[in-house]
């Protein structure tokens, strides 16, 4: 069982984590075409190596990002929110 | 050489020392008219229909390890057509159909056994969910029923059935053409009828970018040199997103491990595939005895063939639910395969970025079944450069459209 980060709380089991989604895909302004708005809630980049990515610690309702080998599982860093 | 009862008999006086190697061992050629990515099953499918069906055989697959060695020999064989939207229905059923004359077909036998799936239901309101698949199933013409909990009981004799148990059977659905197959056979059965037709199967060849020009594929860069070609079919199961950033295009694909188990053999104890919908675990014994046991996908995303311990625990605490008398059992085997899922968790077939480029990918948990079509689908398109009909429903753009095929609302697909 791996443990990750939650700012709030503090390491805890891997269960009591959900992945939200990838992190650095920002909403479009304005009046996006179909397909940047589909490229916005879809497209993904799945990187095999470092990823950042946001999580929510279910038991204390935090999301975070939090920095991931996705290869090696190591966590390589979490980040509140502020 | 012809697999045949005269040639078996005579290899075998012969001690089985003269038996030529099934696919030859290709090296890459200058350029090709088509270039697949990918020795898994559809990879390889692809290249044995479009030799056979397209008449097209300067083709190659490049595998960077070697075929079969990805989700196509990680699996747990379950083969089955019994989804709920007519596109689904087409798409796997095809390939049933064609697995059903496959060993034939191919010279090799891949040892499918349609020995029935029960999907069973252990509440009223999964009854209900049952009965509205099946209701399905029979309007899309597959060969699907309700089967109540007496019939249910009577298929899977050793179910538990205890006054305290948390899973009684209360019946579920049955799809008698279901079954499994041997998984490394149809990757070898492919690769072999694909070589003798003039295929070259190049194994240990890392494709690590992809040349465009004017808009257009011209061909690959790989670890024994480039190779050319203006046809590409991507086929690379999990490894397909980092494929396709090379030419630009990202996907709606996120990748997760997914886990395997095998028991010690024991004697036949379940001569069907069961899959419970209160535990998520589904299992079927092998021809050899051991039980094949798989479950749900593991919840954090990775590209790290092995699987964590958590999904590990709820899938084998399934299996002790459904047969606490398997407690005495030793597990063997586990393994984890990276597989690619989709938001509407149903396969991305068609065209992507330069002009060309074909995918065939995002086949999540359940791609082996779907070899067959998925093989004759992609070669369609890298012939013709052009949708087949049942392909054009899992085509990129149903993103953009809003056309989704949503299989995991619809027939209660695990992700
Ligand atoms: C544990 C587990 C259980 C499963 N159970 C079932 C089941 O019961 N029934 C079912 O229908 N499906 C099941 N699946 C899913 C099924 O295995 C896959 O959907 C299917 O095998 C995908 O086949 P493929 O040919 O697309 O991919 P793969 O067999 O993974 O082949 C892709 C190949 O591409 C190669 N490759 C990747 N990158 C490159 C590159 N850059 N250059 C060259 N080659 C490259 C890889 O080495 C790999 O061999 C299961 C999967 C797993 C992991
Ligand atoms: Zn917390």
């Amino acid at each position: 069982m791996q443990r990750f980060p939650c700012p709030f709380c503090g390491p805890r089991a891997e269960t009591e984590f959900h992945f939200a989604v990838e992190a650095g895909h920002p909403r479009p302004d304005g009046a996006p075409s179909d397909a940047d708005w589909a490229a916005y809630l879809y497209d993904v980049d799945a990187p095999k190596g470092p990823a950042r990515e946001m999580w929510l610690h279910v038991t204390c309702g935090t999301y975070f990002l939090m920095t991931r080998d996705t290869q090696t599982r190591e966590i390589l860093g979490a980040e509140d929110l502020g | 050489m012809k697999y045949s009862a005269v040639t078996l008999a005579r290899e075998a006086l012969r001690g089985h020392r003269h038996w030529p190697e099934a696919w030859a061992k290709a090296r890459p050629k200058a350029a090709y008219d088509a270039v697949i990515v990918g020795g898994g099953g559809h990879g390889l499918a692809t290249a044995y229909y479009l030799a056979k069906t397209h008449g097209l055989s300067r083709v190659a697959v490049l595998e960077k390890g070697w075929i079969g060695g990805g989700n196509t020999g990680r699996n747990t064989t379950v083969i089955r057509s019994n989804y709920f939207y007519p596109e689904s229905v087409a798409l796997y059923d095809l390939a049933l159909r064609l697995y059903e004359g496959l060993s034939r077909e191919l010279n090799y036998n891949v040892m499918l056994s349609q020995r029935g799936m029960l999907i069973a239901a252990h509440t009223p309101a999964q009854m209900e969910i049952c009965n509205r698949i099946a209701n399905a199933m029979q309007l899309n013409g597959v060969d699907g029923r309700l089967m109540d909990a007496e019939e249910a009981a009577a298929r899977v004799p050793l179910a538990n059935q205890a006054a305290d148990a948390r899973y009684r059977l209360m019946g579920g659905i049955w799809q008698g053409r279901a079954g499994v197959a041997r998984h490394d056979a149809v990757a070898w059965g492919y690769a072999r009828a694909a070589s003798r037709m003039g295929v070259d199967i190049i194994e240990g060849c890392d494709v690590q970018d992809i040349v465009v020009e004017a808009g257009r594929v011209t061909g690959v860069e790989t670890n024994l040199g480039p190779i050319r070609t203006n046809r590409l079919g991507l086929a690379a199961a999990g490894a397909t997103p980092g494929l396709a950033a090379k030419v630009g295009v990202r996907l709606p694909i996120h990748t997760y491990a997914l886990q395997a188990f095998v028991s010690e053999p024991v004697k036949p104890i379940l001569d069907t595939v069961l899959l419970y919908l209160g535990t998520g675990t589904y299992l079927s014994q092998s021809d050899k005895g051991e039980l094949v046991i798989g479950g749900g996908l593991d919840r954090v995303p990775t590209h790290g063939q092995k699987g964590n311990l958590p999904a590990q625990e709820q899938v084998l605490s399934g299996v002790l639910e459904m047969f606490p008398s398997f407690g005495q059992l030793k597990l063997l085997r586990q393994w984890g395969g990276v597989v690619d899922v989709v938001p509407d968790s149903s396969p991305i077939l068609g065209p992507a970025g330069p002009e060309g480029v074909f995918l065939n990918c995002g086949w999540g948990t359940g791609g082996f079944k779907a070899i067959p079509a998925g093989g004759t689908l992609l070669a369609h398109m890298l012939a013709t450069g052009d949708h087949h009909a049942i392909s054009r429903p899992f085509d990129l753009d149903r993103f953009r459209t809003g056309r989704l095929i949503d299989e995991a609302a619809g027939s209660g697909i695990a992700h």
